[in-house]
């Protein structure tokens, strides 16, 4: 009896084994993870998601935050805020968890080649962020100029600091940084990321952005872009819900006439601005 | 010594007075000075009399407040092109924050008692300062409106929502 091929199924979770597990900042971990040997690949877009399967806990839908170039594995920075995702960051190195997808629309970063490009990150929101730079640090001549205007709470809640120093020194894309508070040790700005537009010289017409962060940041973050002439269609955001199946059949994830699963969650802002105006969506 | 004359030059030069008459200009110079300061002084302490404001011409400043058990918090930092002090304009004319030099920073000083005069002697004068402020501290207060906000918090919905 011939053995029936695997019929492939976004369902079906495929083993993925910890590298190697770190802190980012209390309570938010970094995940490296490879395909445990069932012939499942790694290959993803920036902006992309998997669901997360803690075995005996449950599933989370959680970005991509690693080097698409790396083939082989993958990256997941995530915070413990649930039940799943304080159990996803207590894995160890060699533990298995499973995982489906990639699922979802990524960052427009082939469209938006020749192009001035602002990537405005809040919080954790640089995480789904960070394959989007790898991938324009790569082909860095194919962009005019490049800034990464970051916000945070507080000094010691910024992510990836290491990174963003050595993106800095590196001087291929421009990083500003800033908090809400700080002491007089932080050498940085202070004030919210909106804040650093200002002073900038953006040329509208030539200009993307690409925003990921809490709603609320997203949302002024793209109302200044917008104010400063940037056009909606240009504007790129990633937005999150509740999301289950990952494949547009439990409605979890509903977004209006959107499924943040299947249509994002990358999704130009002249699509969504209605949206972010309806306080019950 | 630094002449009127070098003061205005510098205020007509600084986008906050951009439309600003030549004839105010001249008479704002007059309530001003040059001002530099070393890393570590303090252009402004909280609760002294407002009897100053700067324009930063270079350098970085930390506004601050003095958080018991936590010291000194920085609410924002201004570089050059921007403003502290804010107090001079209201009674009960005290400062409510410290701006501290981050850096060697060079200021023009405004005299606000100075000002306060010359504005209630020339509304005009008075409605244009009041403009510009008005416009700054509607900036200050959007920004540390969203500050407050804590837009960063609990990192990405998703998280909090699935698990």
């Amino acid at each position: 009896m011939q053995p029936r091929a695997e019929m492939y199924s976004p369902m079906h979770p495929h083993a993925f084994r910890v590298l190697e597990i770190a802190e980012e900042i209390p309570g938010c971990m970094t995940l490296r993870v490879e395909p445990d040997g069932d012939g499942s690949g790694a290959a993803f877009a920036p902006g992309q998601f998997f669901m997360i399967y803690v075995f005996g806990h449950g599933e989370v839908p959680i970005s991509v935050s690693g080097d698409p170039a790396k083939s082989g594995e993958l990256t997941f920075t995530v915070m413990a805020v649930g039940s799943v995702t304080k159990a996803l960051c207590a894995v160890k190195p060699g533990g298995v968890i499973g995982l489906r997808g990639p699922f979802g629309s990524a960052w427009p970063v082939g469209d938006i080649k020749g192009r001035d490009v602002i990537v405005m990150a809040g919080g954790l929101g640089l995480a789904p962020l960070r394959p989007s730079i790898y991938r324009m640090l790569y082909d860095r001549g194919d962009y005019g100029d490049v800034a990464l205007l970051y916000g945070g709470r507080q000094p010691q809640s910024i992510v990836f600091p290491q990174e963003l120093a050595d993106w800095r020194e590196e001087a291929l894309i421009d990083v500003d940084v800033t908090v809400d508070t700080a002491g007089r040790e932080w050498p940085g700005k202070v004030g919210v990321v909106t804040e650093l537009l200002k002073g900038r010289n953006i040329d509208p017409a030539r200009t993307s952005a690409l925003i990921c962060g809490p709603e609320i940041m997203m949302r002024f973050s793209a109302y200044a872009l917008l104010d400063l002439g940037v056009a909606a269609e240009n504007i790129h955001v990633s937005m999150e819900r509740n999301m289950k199946c990952a494949v547009r059949m439990c409605g979890r994830c509903q977004y209006g006439p959107f499924f943040i699963c299947a249509d994002g969650p990358v999704f130009s802002f002249d699509r969504v601005e209605r949206l972010f105006k309806i306080r019950e969506v | 010594m630094v002449s009127i004359k070098n003061i205005h030059t510098l205020l007509a030069e600084n986008p906050f007075f951009d439309g600003m008459s030549e004839e105010h200009l001249e008479t704002m110079a007059g309530c001003g000075r040059l001002a530099h300061f070393k890393p570590g002084e303090f252009l402004l302490r909280e609760g002294d009399a407002a009897d100053t404001f700067y324009l930063i011409r270079s350098g970085d400043v930390a506004i601050e407040s003095d958080v018991p058990a936590a010291g000194p918090l920085s609410v924002a930092r201004i570089g050059a092109g921007g403003i502290t002090g804010y107090s001079w304009l209201f009674p009960p004319h005290s400062n409510s924050f410290d701006s501290l030099a981050l850096t060697d920073v060079s200021a023009i000083a405004l005299n606000g008692e100075c000002l306060r005069g010359k504005a209630e002697a020339d509304h005009e004068l008075g409605y244009q300062l009041m403009k510009r402020f008005a416009q700054v501290m509607l900036d200050r207060l959007q920004a540390t409106r969203r500050q407050m906000l804590d837009v960063y918090a609990n990192g990405r919905p998703a998280d909090a929502a699935s698990g």
